[in-house]
C-alpha cells in the first residue's frame, strides 16, 4: 500500500542554518512571522507546526554566542495564540521535562489542546545539565543517567492527569445544576522523582491526550520513544541513515506491545527548490555560504576541535593541532564524543579538494537533504517515505517566515497528484492527521 | 486624574456567580474552548474597557458538583485571546510559589510580544496544601513567606526583562553578529529561595516591562502590593484609607532577610489602585453600579476591576449601558487610546537598568 506522507513545519531558530542576514529574512520574534509560517503550513495541509526550545542562551568560550539567531518566545504561549488564527494545523511545543513540573505541564498542554480543538503536541526534551540548571530553582541537580528516568516519570504522570477524568464525568446539565460528577480528576502518584496528589481541573481534551513527540538520539532516548512517543523528531534525514534509524526504532516497538504505525518517524530536513536541478544545486551552494560565514566556520571547527581556534584564518588551512576530548569550549549544545576520526576525514578532504577551513566546514557539515526541481524533490521525499527511511519530515527552512513558500506552492501539489499526501484535512485533530489512535 | 478611571473586566469561567454557567444564554462547553472568554474580551474591547484579567490558581477549583469545577490555564487563555483583540490589555493570573521564576518571566514577555505590548500579569501565591500537593516539591508555606518570595520573583522578572537591552539585536552582516552581546546581561540574582543566572531566553518585551499587578486578598499581599504597578483592592469600608496607605508605601526600597530589593517602580506615579468588586448589573441595574463607581472614585481609586457575575449577561450591560454613561459623566476617558497597555494606563516605559551602566 502507498504510504501517506506526514509533514511538519519547523520555525527557523537558534542555529547557523537559519540565515538571518538575507534581505528576505524577517523578524524572529514578531508574532506576524509565526503567523505567516503557520498559515503557509496550513495552506499546505501540513500535520503540524513545530517550535524548538532552549532554556539558556548558548555560549562559546564563556561568552554568549552572537553569530546565530539569539532569543525566541516561549513555545506554549505562541502556540495558544496561533490556535486563534489557524483551524487544523497541529501545534507542537518543545518543553523540557527536567526543568518543569508534571502538573504544570499537564495543565498548560491540556489548555492548548482545549483552545485549539485538539491540535496540541508536546516534544519532550531532556537537557539536564548544570549550565541550563543555573536558571532554575533546583540548579543542575540531575545526573545525566537520570534524564530519561525523570522524563519517563513526568510523561507517565502527565498522562495520568489527562486520564484522571474517565470521560463521562463532565455532565454539563444546566437544568439539574450538575457541572461535573464529584471526584472527577482525582490523582495520586509516587515515583523516584515525584510524589504528588490532588485533583486535575481539566476534563479530557478533544484529542483525549495531546500527541507526544521525542527528540533524543541515545539508546535510552530511542527506548523512551519506542515505549511512549507518537512521533520521533530525528536527525537522520539521509536515505541510508534514515533507513537504519527507522529499522532500529521500529524494532523496539514490539516489546511494548505497539505496532509500527503507532510511532511516526519524522527527521528534520532542509529543502532547496528551483526551476531545474542545476538551478537548485547552485542555490543550495549559495545558501550554504550564507549559513557558514568565516566566524561561524571557526566556531563550528572549535566545537569539533574542542579548543580556541580564534588565531586561525577561516580562509586558510585547517588547524594543525590535535582535537581535545571532552573540553567545553561551547555550552548549551551537543559536542563530539570522539572527534579524531572526523578531524582526519576533514583533513583528507581539505587536502584532496584544496579547501580552506571555511570551505571544509561548508562541505563537511552540509545538511541539505532535498535539493532539486519540484519533481526531483517530490520524488525523493516520496521515495524516502515509501522505502521506510521515514514516515514523513519536519521541514526546517533557512528563512523566516517565507522559507516554506516554494515547497508548499510547488512540491506539495506534486505529492498530492501522486496520491501520497492529503489535499485537504480529513479530520480536525492532530491525531487524525497523524493517523494515530486516540 | 484627567484620563478618567481605568476600567478592567475579570474573566473567570462563566462569571463570578457560581450559577452563571446554568443560564440558557451560556453554552458551558464554550468555557473550555475559550470562546466565552474571547467573546467577553471582544465585547469589553469594543466598549473601550482598558484591560481584562484572567483568574487562575495552581490547584483545581473546588470539586463541587453544581460549580464550574474546571479551569483553563490563564496564560494560555490570554494568549488565545491576544490575536483576536487589538487594543485591550491582557493580564493572566500566574502563581509563583511553585512555578519557576525563569518560566514566568519568559511567558509574560512572550505574551507581550504576541499582543504587541498589551501584556501584564497578576502575581499571586499558593498557600494551600492542595497546591503544594499537586507539585509535590515543597511543603505549603504561610502567606508571609510566599509573599516575601513573590516579591523576589517580581524583581527577578523585571531584571530578566532588562537582561536584553532594547537594541541588543543588531543583525550586523559585516561582522556576522546577530546580537551585540555587550547588550545582553547575566542577572546573577540570588534570593533566599532561588537563584537565576540569566539572561532571559526572550528578547526584551515591547513594553520593556509588562505590567505587574497584585490582587490584595490578605494583609501580606497588601504589603507586597507596593512593588506592583497595578493593585486591585477589595471593596471595603475603609477603601480611601487603604488607598492612601498604599500610595505612601509605594516606591520605598525594601530590605528583606538583610538583602535590599531594588524596586524599579516609577516613583513619580506609584501603583495605580483599582477597586475590585463583583458586579451584576443585569440584576441590580446600571444606576446602582453608577452610584457605587462614583463612590469609589471619591475614595481616590484610579479605576475599577469589575468582576461580572455572568460574562454573557453582564459584560454586554457593562459595555453597552454602563460605559457610555460613565463616559458622558467624564468618569472614564474616550476609550480610544491605542498603543501599548502602558501607554493606555499613562505609565512610562521603563528605562533598562543595564543600559544605564557605563560601558
Ligand atoms: C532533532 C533533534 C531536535 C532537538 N531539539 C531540541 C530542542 O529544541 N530543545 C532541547 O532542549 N533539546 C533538543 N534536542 C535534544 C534532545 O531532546 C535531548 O535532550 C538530547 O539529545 C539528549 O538526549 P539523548 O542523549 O537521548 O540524545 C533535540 C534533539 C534532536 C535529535
Amino acid at each position: 500500500m502507498t504510504k501517506q506522507i506526514h509533514l511538519a513545519a519547523h520555525f527557523p531558530g537558534v542555529n547557523n542554518t537559519t540565515v538571518w542576514s538575507d534581505p528576505a529574512a524577517g523578524s524572529q520574534i514578531d508574532f506576524g512571522s509565526f503567523r505567516k509560517l503557520a498559515e503557509t503550513a496550513e495552506r499546505g495541509t501540513f500535520d503540524f507546526f513545530f517550535l524548538a526550545e532552549g532554556l539558556r542562551l548558548r555560549e562559546v568560550k564563556g561568552q554568549i554566542h552572537d553569530l546565530d539567531v539569539v532569543g525566541r518566545p516561549e513555545s506554549l504561549t505562541v502556540l495558544s495564540a496561533l490556535a486563534a488564527v489557524t483551524t487544523h494545523l497541529g501545534l507542537a511545543a518543545t518543553v523540557n521535562s527536567t526543568f518543569n513540573e508534571p502538573y504544570e505541564l499537564a495543565k498548560r498542554l491540556s489548555t492548548l489542546d482545549h483552545v485549539s480543538n485538539g491540535r496540541a503536541a508536546w516534544n519532550v526534551v531532556t537537557s539536564w545539565d548544570a549550565f541550563t540548571g543555573e536558571n532554575f530553582r533546583r540548579g543542575g541537580y540531575l545526573d545525566k543517567g537520570d534524564r530519561y528516568v525523570r522524563a519517563q516519570e513526568s510523561l507517565r504522570i502527565v498522562r495520568k492527569l489527562w486520564d484522571s477524568w474517565n470521560g463521562d464525568e463532565l455532565v454539563l446539565d444546566q437544568a439539574a445544576g450538575a457541572f461535573a460528577r464529584e471526584g472527577a480528576g482525582a490523582f495520586a502518584d509516587e515515583g523516584a522523582h515525584f510524589t504528588l496528589r490532588g485533583r486535575f481541573g481539566l476534563p479530557p481534551s478533544p484529542q483525549g491526550r495531546p500527541v507526544i513527540i521525542q527528540a533524543g538520539d541515545s539508546d535510552e532516548g530511542r527506548e523512551f520513544a519506542a515505549s511512549s512517543a507518537d512521533v520521533i523528531f530525528s536527525r537522520h534525514g539521509t536515505f541510508e541513515g534514515g533507513q537504519t534509524f527507522y529499522k532500529d526504532v521500529k524494532a523496539r516497538l514490539a516489546k511494548y506491545g505497539r505496532t509500527d504505525d503507532s510511532l511516526k518517524i519524522m527527521p528534520a530536513v532542509t529543502v532547496v527548490v528551483a526551476d531545474t536541478d542545476a538551478d537548485a544545486i547552485e542555490k543550495a551552494a549559495y545558501i550554504r555560504e550564507q549559513q557558514v560565514s568565516g566566524p561561524t566556520a571557526l566556531v563550528l571547527a572549535e566545537l569539533l576541535w574542542g579548543r580556541d581556534l580564534s588565531a586561525y584564518d577561516p580562509d586558510g588551512p585547517l588547524p594543525a593541532e590535535d582535537p581535545v576530548v571532552g573540553s567545553s569550549v561551547t555550552q548549551g549544545r551537543v559536542g563530539y564524543n570522539d572527534p579524531f576520526p572526523i578531524v582526519s576525514e576533514w583533513r583528507a578532504q581539505a587536502e584532496a579538494n584544496g579547501w580552506s577551513l571555511r570551505q571544509t566546514v561548508i562541505n563537511q557539515q552540509n545538511r541539505q537533504t532535498f535539493v532539486g526541481s519540484p519533481t526531483t524533490v517530490a520524488e525523493a521525499v516520496n521515495r524516502h517515505v515509501q522505502e521506510n527511511a521515514a514516515d514523513g519530515f519536519v521541514l526546517v527552512p533557512h528563512l523566516t517566515p517565507s522559507g516554506l513558500d516554494d515547497f508548499v506552492d510547488r512540491v506539495v501539489p506534486l505529492l498530492r497528484e501522486r496520491g501520497v499526501f492529503r489535499s485537504e484535512y480529513a479530520g480536525t485533530t492532530l491525531r487524525d492527521h497523524l493517523g494515530l489512535q486516540p | 486624574m484627567s484620563r478618567g478611571l481605568i476600567t478592567a473586566i475579570e474573566i473567570d469561567g462563566a462569571g463570578g456567580d457560581p450559577g452563571a454557567w446554568r443560564g440558557p444564554e451560556v453554552d458551558p462547553r464554550a468555557i473550555l474552548t475559550g470562546e466565552l472568554a474571547v467573546r467577553a474580551a471582544q465585547r469589553a474591547e469594543a466598549a473601550g474597557v482598558d484591560l481584562v484579567t484572567f483568574a487562575d490558581a495552581l490547584e483545581a477549583p473546588d470539586d463541587v458538583p453544581d460549580r464550574v469545577s474546571v479551569r483553563l490555564d490563564a496564560l494560555g487563555l490570554a494568549a488565545r485571546v491576544a490575536p483576536v483583540t487589538q487594543r485591550i490589555g491582557l493580564l493572566p493570573t500566574i502563581t509563583v510559589t511553585h512555578t519557576e521564576p525563569f518560566h514566568v518571566q519568559a511567558s509574560v514577555a512572550t505574551l507581550d510580544h504576541i499582543s504587541g505590548g498589551r501584556a501584564g500579569w497578576i502575581a499571586d501565591v499558593s498557600t494551600s496544601a492542595e497546591a503544594a500537593a499537586v507539585i509535590g516539591r515543597r511543603e505549603p508555606a504561610p502567606a508571609a513567606e510566599t509573599w516575601r518570595e513573590a516579591r523576589y520573583v517580581v524583581d527577578a522578572g523585571r531584571r530578566l526583562w532588562d537582561s536584553w537591552e532594547d537594541d541588543a539585536i543588531i543583525r550586523d552582516v559585516a561582522t556576522g553578529r546577530f546580537v551585540d552581546r555587550e547588550k545582553l546581561h547575566y542577572v546573577d540574582l540570588e534570593t533566599p529561595t532561588f537563584s537565576v543566572k540569566g539572561p532571559s531566553i526572550v528578547p526584551r518585551p515591547p513594553q520593556g516591562h509588562p505590567i505587574t499587578a497584585i490582587r490584595v486578598t490578605t494583609p501580606e499581599a497588601l504589603e507586597a502590593a507596593g512593588d506592583a504597578e497595578l493593585v486591585f483592592l477589595p471593596n471595603s469600608g475603609d477603601l480611601s484609607k487603604q488607598v492612601l496607605e498604599l500610595r505612601e508605601n509605594a516606591g520605598r526600597s525594601v530590605t528583606l532577610d538583610g538583602r535590599s530589593v531594588t524596586l524599579t517602580l516609577d516613583q513619580a506615579v506609584g501603583p495605580l489602585v483599582l477597586v475590585s468588586a463583583e458586579v451584576r448589573p443585569h440584576v441590580d441595574g446600571v444606576e446602582r453600579l453608577l452610584d457605587l463607581i462614583e463612590g469609589w472614585a471619591a475614595a481616590g481609586v484610579d479605576g475599577v476591576q469589575l468582576r461580572p457575575a455572568s460574562l454573557e449577561l453582564d459584560v454586554p450591560v457593562i459595555a453597552e449601558q454602563l460605559l457610555p454613561v460613565l463616559r458622558e459623566r467624564g468618569l472614564v476617558g474616550s476609550g480610544e487610546r491605542g498603543g501599548s497597555l502602558r501607554g493606555r494606563l499613562g505609565l512610562r516605559r521603563p528605562v533598562n537598568r543595564y543600559a544605564r551602566s557605563v560601558r
